[in-house]
């Protein structure tokens, strides 16, 4: 049954400071929409729980990408054609810039935004693995100020965040530290364009010799929450890429992961990839992940 | 307790933008989409709703040049934009470059998918003049058709590419 939008309240302020007052007013009430392609759809499906809306699209505050010494600051209000186009984020961040490629057509990359997929917190969503590979942190804004979190916990269980309800992200920092890093990254879907993915995978690492000397692992749509593979990672640090190396991290990585079977795929067929994956970015790390 | 809201709120409310390059003030719903809007107060129903969900593009219009998914849109978003549907792509009578190629190649059937596929293949021309197969499919890939099989339709953007670099 599709919403009357008589039934609905939409602002929109225009700047962040008074975005967060609205927050804060009436906590848990108002709910953020950026460019819709997430919240539109609920809405237009009758199933958005929310009545009142602030629109934070093209919020000045939030649509900038700030490049500084240590790492790129992306404002939540990004669109996946801003991260495409920008040039620094491109050379240093290729898993992000292969997630937003693959998020919906052109149509969506033009409105979705990385903040909104954060907060949206699905876990098949492709871009989030590859803020977990990158370390990403994130600062979070409201009427008392502002925190710094790591992205790393920020998924607490299936759709829920550690974000509070007069909160907003404002931007999500990536180190660049992993700019040397040899990068893998795959999405495993039904066919390449407007998928949801089945399984997708972002991984950074470096090999000192023959050895694994860092790596990042990171998956979706295998868990409640985007994961990663912590144990898998300690497991093959310090070793040499090698057939037993790979056999290992599969088994591991499987047993890390909570699969389930939906609509897109089944468990298994989820966990198999999932050790595939892992065992083909340790390959292909061997191949050709050593610092010059 | 009231907040300074700039616009918008439940009521209805005027708000206006440019629509294929006039200017245009509707009274409506902050939350009613723009291609309601588009279709029912504007009577352009180039636009055609599909899934209205954002998967298949056959609502496409550019907002401030950029190709977007009407059906997602909330109308309040568009105040002040630059909107162009498929009626402000001819001058008249006379079609541009793709809305020809589109004809001479077939690239149009049943025409539910044409408006979208003609605006996102604009914009992706506007983007990238001299666009590789490759690069067409990307672009397209946020519209579904299923008379033409696609072919047809990446023909007439090859060509349409072709015949605005010679004009």
């Amino acid at each position: 049954m599709r919403s009357d939008p008589a039934d609905y309240e939409l602002v929109a302020p225009g700047n962040l400071r008074e975005v967060v007052a609205l927050l804060a007013e009436e906590p848990g009430t108002w709910l953020a929409i950026a460019g819709g392609t997430d919240v539109m759809v609920q809405y237009a499906a009758g199933k958005l729980p929310a009545r009142k809306l602030v629109s934070i699209w093209n919020l000045p505050e939030l649509r900038r990408i700030e490049v500084i010494a240590g790492e790129v600051r992306i404002g939540a209000g990004c669109t996946y054609t801003d991260l495409r186009e920008n040039e620094t984020v491109g050379r240093e961040f290729p898993l992000l810039v292969n997630a937003a490629s693959w998020t919906g057509g052109i149509a969506n990359q033009n409105r979705g935004t990385l903040g909104g997929n954060i907060v949206n917190a699905s876990p098949a969503a492709d871009s989030l693995p590859a803020l977990l590979a990158y370390e990403a942190e994130l600062i979070l804004v409201s009427v008392r100020g502002e925190r710094r979190v790591p992205y790393l916990d920020f998924h607490t269980d299936y759709k829920k965040t550690k974000l509070a309800s007069d909160e907003l992200i404002r931007d999500i920092c990536l180190s660049r530290r992993f700019s040397d890093y040899f990068s893998y990254t795959r999405k495993v879907g039904a066919r390449q364009a407007q998928a949801i993915s089945k399984v997708c995978i972002a991984a950074l690492g470096r090999l000192d010799g023959e050895k694994v000397e860092d790596v990042r692992i990171a998956v979706g749509s295998v868990a409640p929450v985007p994961l990663r593979l912590l144990e898998t990672e300690r497991i093959v640090q310090g070793k040499a890429v090698e057939p037993s190396l790979l056999l290992l991290a599969k088994k591991i990585a499987v047993a890390e992961i909570r699969p389930i079977d939906d609509i897109r795929s089944t468990m298994r067929y989820r966990s198999t990839v999932v050790g595939n994956l892992v065992a083909e970015f340790l390959e292909r790390l061997g191949a050709n992940g050593r610092t010059t | 307790m009231t907040t300074n809201i700039s616009s918008g709120g439940r009521a209805k409310c005027e708000l206006s933008f440019t629509l294929n390059g006039e200017m245009r003030t509707v009274r409506v719903h902050p939350m009613e989409r723009l291609l309601d809007v588009l279709r029912q107060e504007l009577a352009l129903t180039g636009a055609k709703e599909g899934c209205g969900e954002g998967e298949c593009g056959s609502c496409s219009v550019l907002m401030d040049g950029a190709l977007v998914n009407s059906c997602l849109v909330p109308i309040l978003q568009a105040k002040s934009a630059n909107i162009v549907t498929i009626e402000g792509l001819a001058a008249g009578e006379q079609l541009n470059c793709l809305q020809e190629a589109f004809l001479d190649f077939g690239g149009a059937q049943c025409g539910i998918c044409t408006p979208g596929m003609i605006l996102a293949a604009s914009h992706l021309l506007q983007r990238n003049p001299q666009p590789s197969i490759d690069d067409i499919r990307e672009g397209l890939s946020g519209n579904l058709c299923r008379c033409t099989g696609y072919v047809q339709i990446f023909e007439a953007v090859a060509r349409a590419a072709h015949c605005r670099a010679r004009t």
